[in-house]
C-alpha cells in the first residue's frame, strides 16, 4: 500500500498539487458566493449597527444635528439623574423572573397534560397552538377588551363565582399581571416544543422507575424532568430573552387600556397606568425616536446588548453542546 | 373479575341489557374523566378568540354590557369597519411587506442555509454561532444608527426599510433551513455531483425540490412574523398612515372610534383571520417548524 502512495507521489507531484490547489479555490469560490449575500446583509446590518451604537453612545445626537461627543454623559445620566429608566429597568427584570416562570411552567404543565390524552393529542394541541400565532397587537387589544373591569367578559366570569374582578390593565398592580396572563395564552410554541421532547422520552425509563416503586410525582422528578432539560433550558432562556425585548403588547396594552387616541402618534398613555407597563424596550423607543435623545436610546441599546448578548452566550453554548452529542452520537 | 379482563366487544350476549348500558356508560364516563383537562385547556385556549367573534357581531350598546352571547346578529358591523378606515389599504400593505419579506427570505437564505449545511469551510461554526445571536438579540440592539442609515437615504415612511434586509439576511429564516436541510442525506446530493452537477444546480435541482416541506414551513413563518410585525412599521412607517399596515392601524383604530368595542373586535377579528387559514391549511408544517428550531439542536 505505502510503494503505491509513495509511487504515484513521486510520479505527478506538481500535476496533483495542482488540481487540488484548484479545486480548493474553486470550492472556496463556491463557498463564497452562497454566503456572500448572507454575509454583506450580516455586516450591514448587524455588524455596522452593533458597532455605531457604540459609537452614538458616547454623543449627543438629534437626527438634525451632526452627534456631538459627550463622553460618558448617556451613561452617568442613566444610571443617576433619570428616574424613568429605573422604572423601565424595574419592569423589565420583573417580566425577566416571573413571564419567564409562568411561562415555562404553564408550556409544561400544558404539555404534560397533553401528552398523556389517549385521543384527540392532535386537537388539542392544535387549540393550544394556536393563539400563539395571533398578531400581538390584536391580541392584546382583544384583552384589553375582555379583562375590561366594567364590561369584559373575565370579570362577568369571576364575579359569577363570588370573586371580585380587579381593574387589570387599569390598575399599576395588575397590568402586569395581566400582560403575564396574556403571554401564556400565547405560550403555544414552547408548549409544542416541550411536548415533542415529552414524547421523546423513553417508555422503558418510565417502566424501571415504576418497577422501582417510584409514584407518578417521582417519575415526573426524576425521569421526565432530567430527560428533558436542555429543552427546559432553551424554553427558560429563550423566553428571558422574550421579556428583555417585551414591547408590541407593553406598549398596546397601555396606550389602550388608557384610551389613547391613536398609539402612533402620543407619548401621554405610554406606560399607563402609571409607568406600570412602561418596559425598557418601550423607554428606549420613546427616548430615541419621540424625543430624539438618539444617543442616550443608543446607550440604552448598549446595555441591553450586555445583558442579552449574557443569554444569548448560553443559549449559544447550549446548543454547541448538544450538536457535539448529536455528531459523537 | 374474568370478564373485565377480557377484551370489550367480546362480551357475552347473554348478559342482561341493562348492565350492558351501565358499562358503555362508564366506559364514556372514563373516557371523560381522562380526558377533562386537556377537553378543559383546549376551551380555555379557544375562549378568548370565541369572545372576539361574538362582540364583533353584538351591537355597540350590548359590547358595553357584560353579556357573553349576541343578542342580535350583527354581521354588517364587518362591512363598517372597512367603512370607518382605509382597512383595504392597510390589509394591502400588510400582503405587500409579508410577501416580499418572505420571497426576500427565501432568496437569500436557501443558499446560505445550503452552505451551512451541506458545503466545508473555515469559519464554518463561526458564522452558524453568529446568525444564532443575530436572531436572539432584541431588535431595539441595533435599531439607532438603522433609522439613521434610513433617514440619510430618505426611505423613512415607506416600507422599503423593512423588506430590504430580508433579501440579504434573515437570521430565523437560515436557522430553521439549516435544520430542515441536515436532515436530508448527503447520498443525493453527492450522486448529483457526480452526474456533473456542480452545487449550485445541486443545490436547485435535488435539494430544493426534496426540501420543500421545510421550505414551506419557513416562508410561513417569514410570513405571520412580517404580518406580526409591529415595532418595525411603528420605526419606520408611524408617521406615514398611507404606509401603514394591519397590525399597526388596529392598534389605533379603537382610540379612532373610542368605545365602539364591536367594530374594534370586528377589525380585531379581520387582522386574525388570514394567521387562522393559513394555519388550519399548513398546520403540519407549523408544528414541525416549532420542534425543529427548539429540540434539534
Amino acid at each position: 500500500m505505502t510503494s503505491t502512495l509513495d509511487s504515484r507521489a513521486v510520479a505527478s507531484p506538481s500535476a496533483s498539487t495542482r488540481t487540488r490547489k484548484g479545486n480548493a479555490a474553486r470550492r472556496r469560490r463556491t463557498v463564497f458566493y452562497f454566503i456572500a449575500p448572507a454575509m454583506l446583509g450580516f455586516l450591514i446590518f448587524f455588524g455596522y449597527p452593533l458597532i455605531a451604537t457604540l459609537y452614538y453612545s458616547f454623543t449627543r445626537y438629534d437626527l438634525i444635528n451632526a452627534p456631538e461627543f459627550v463622553g460618558f454623559d448617556n451613561y452617568i445620566r442613566m444610571f443617576t439623574s433619570e428616574p424613568l429608566v429605573g422604572t423601565a429597568a424595574y419592569n423589565t427584570l420583573w417580566l425577566v423572573i416571573v413571564l419567564t416562570f409562568c411561562r415555562v411552567v404553564f408550556a409544561l404543565g400544558t404539555a404534560s397534560i397533553i401528552s398523556r390524552l389517549k385521543s384527540g393529542v392532535g386537537l388539542v394541541r392544535t387549540l393550544c397552538y394556536l393563539p400563539s400565532l395571533a398578531p400581538p397587537a390584536a391580541a392584546t387589544l382583544a384583552f384589553v377588551f375582555l379583562f375590561n373591569p366594567e364590561y369584559g367578559p373575565v370579570n362577568a366570569f369571576l364575579g359569577a363565582v363570588g370573586i371580585d374582578g380587579g381593574l387589570w390593565f387599569n390598575d399599576p398592580a395588575m397590568s402586569k399581571p395581566a400582560l403575564t396572563l396574556l403571554v401564556m395564552w400565547g405560550s403555544g410554541e414552547l408548549m409544542i416544543i416541550i411536548l415533542a421532547a415529552l414524547l421523546d422520552v423513553p417508555q422503558e425509563q418510565y417502566e424501571a422507575a415504576e418497577l422501582d416503586g417510584a409514584g407518578p410525582v417521582r417519575r415526573f422528578w426524576h425521569v421526565t424532568i432530567p430527560s428533558i432539560s436542555p429543552v427546559l433550558l432553551f424554553g427558560v432562556v429563550n423566553s428571558m430573552i422574550f421579556a428583555l425585548q417585551f414591547f408590541t403588547q407593553a406598549i398596546v396594552a397601555g396606550s389602550a387600556a388608557a384610551g389613547a387616541a391613536d398609539v402612533a402618534g402620543n407619548t401621554r398613555f405610554i406606560g399607563a397606568p402609571q409607568n406600570s407597563t412602561l418596559t425598557y424596550p418601550v423607554w428606549l423607543y420613546v427616548q430615541g425616536f419621540r424625543y430624539f435623545n438618539m444617543g442616550y436610546a443608543a446607550a440604552m441599546a448598549v446595555l441591553l446588548f450586555i445583558v442579552s448578548a449574557g443569554f444569548t452566550w448560553i443559549l449559544v453554548r447550549q446548543l454547541r453542546k448538544s450538536q457535539h452529542q448529536e455528531e459523537g452520537g | 373479575m374474568t370478564t373485565l379482563a377480557e377484551p370489550r366487544h367480546t362480551a357475552p350476549a347473554s348478559e342482561p341489557p341493562k348492565v350492558r348500558v351501565r358499562r358503555q356508560w362508564d366506559k364514556k364516563l372514563y373516557w371523560i374523566a381522562t380526558h377533562s383537562l386537556g377537553i378543559a385547556m383546549g376551551v380555555i385556549f379557544m375562549l378568548p378568540i370565541l369572545f372576539v367573534f361574538l362582540t364583533a357581531v353584538m351591537s355597540s350598546d350590548q359590547a358595553l354590557s357584560s353579556n357573553f352571547w349576541p343578542k342580535e346578529w350583527h354581521f354588517e358591523n364587518f362591512i363598517e369597519v372597512f367603512e370607518k378606515a382605509p382597512l383595504l389599504q392597510y390589509f394591502g400593505n400588510s400582503m405587500l411587506y409579508s410577501s416580499l419579506a418572505t420571497i426576500g427570505a427565501l432568496v437569500s437564505a436557501i443558499p446560505a442555509a445550503y452552505a451551512l449545511s451541506k458545503l466545508k469551510f473555515r469559519g464554518q461554526n463561526l458564522f452558524f454561532m453568529l446568525t444564532v445571536a443575530a436572531m436572539m438579540l432584541p431588535p431595539q440592539v441595533t435599531v439607532v444608527p438603522l433609522y439613521d442609515l434610513w433617514v440619510r437615504l430618505g426611505f423613512t415612511g415607506t416600507l422599503i426599510p423593512l423588506i430590504v434586509p430580508y433579501f440579504f439576511f434573515d437570521a430565523f429564516s437560515i436557522f430553521l433551513l439549516r435544520q430542515f436541510f441536515l436532515t436530508i442525506p448527503k447520498d443525493y446530493l453527492e450522486a448529483a455531483k457526480i452526474d456533473g452537477c456542480n452545487e449550485f444546480q445541486a443545490m436547485i435541482k435535488v435539494l430544493i425540490p426534496m426540501a420543500k416541506p421545510g421550505i414551506a414551513a419557513t416562508a410561513m413563518f417569514c410570513f405571520l412574523f412580517t404580518w406580526n410585525d409591529y415595532f418595525g412599521p411603528l420605526l419606520y412607517t408611524g408617521e406615514t398612515r398611507d404606509s401603514w399596515p394591519l397590525s399597526l392601524a388596529i392598534a389605533s383604530f379603537r382610540g379612532m372610534h373610542h368605545v365602539e368595542w364591536n367594530l374594534t373586535m370586528a377589525a380585531t377579528a379581520l387582522i386574525m383571520l388570514p394567521v387562522i387559514v393559513l394555519f388550519v391549511f399548513a398546520q403540519k408544517s407549523f408544528v414541525k417548524g416549532v420542534t425543529f428550531t427548539g429540540v434539534k439542536g
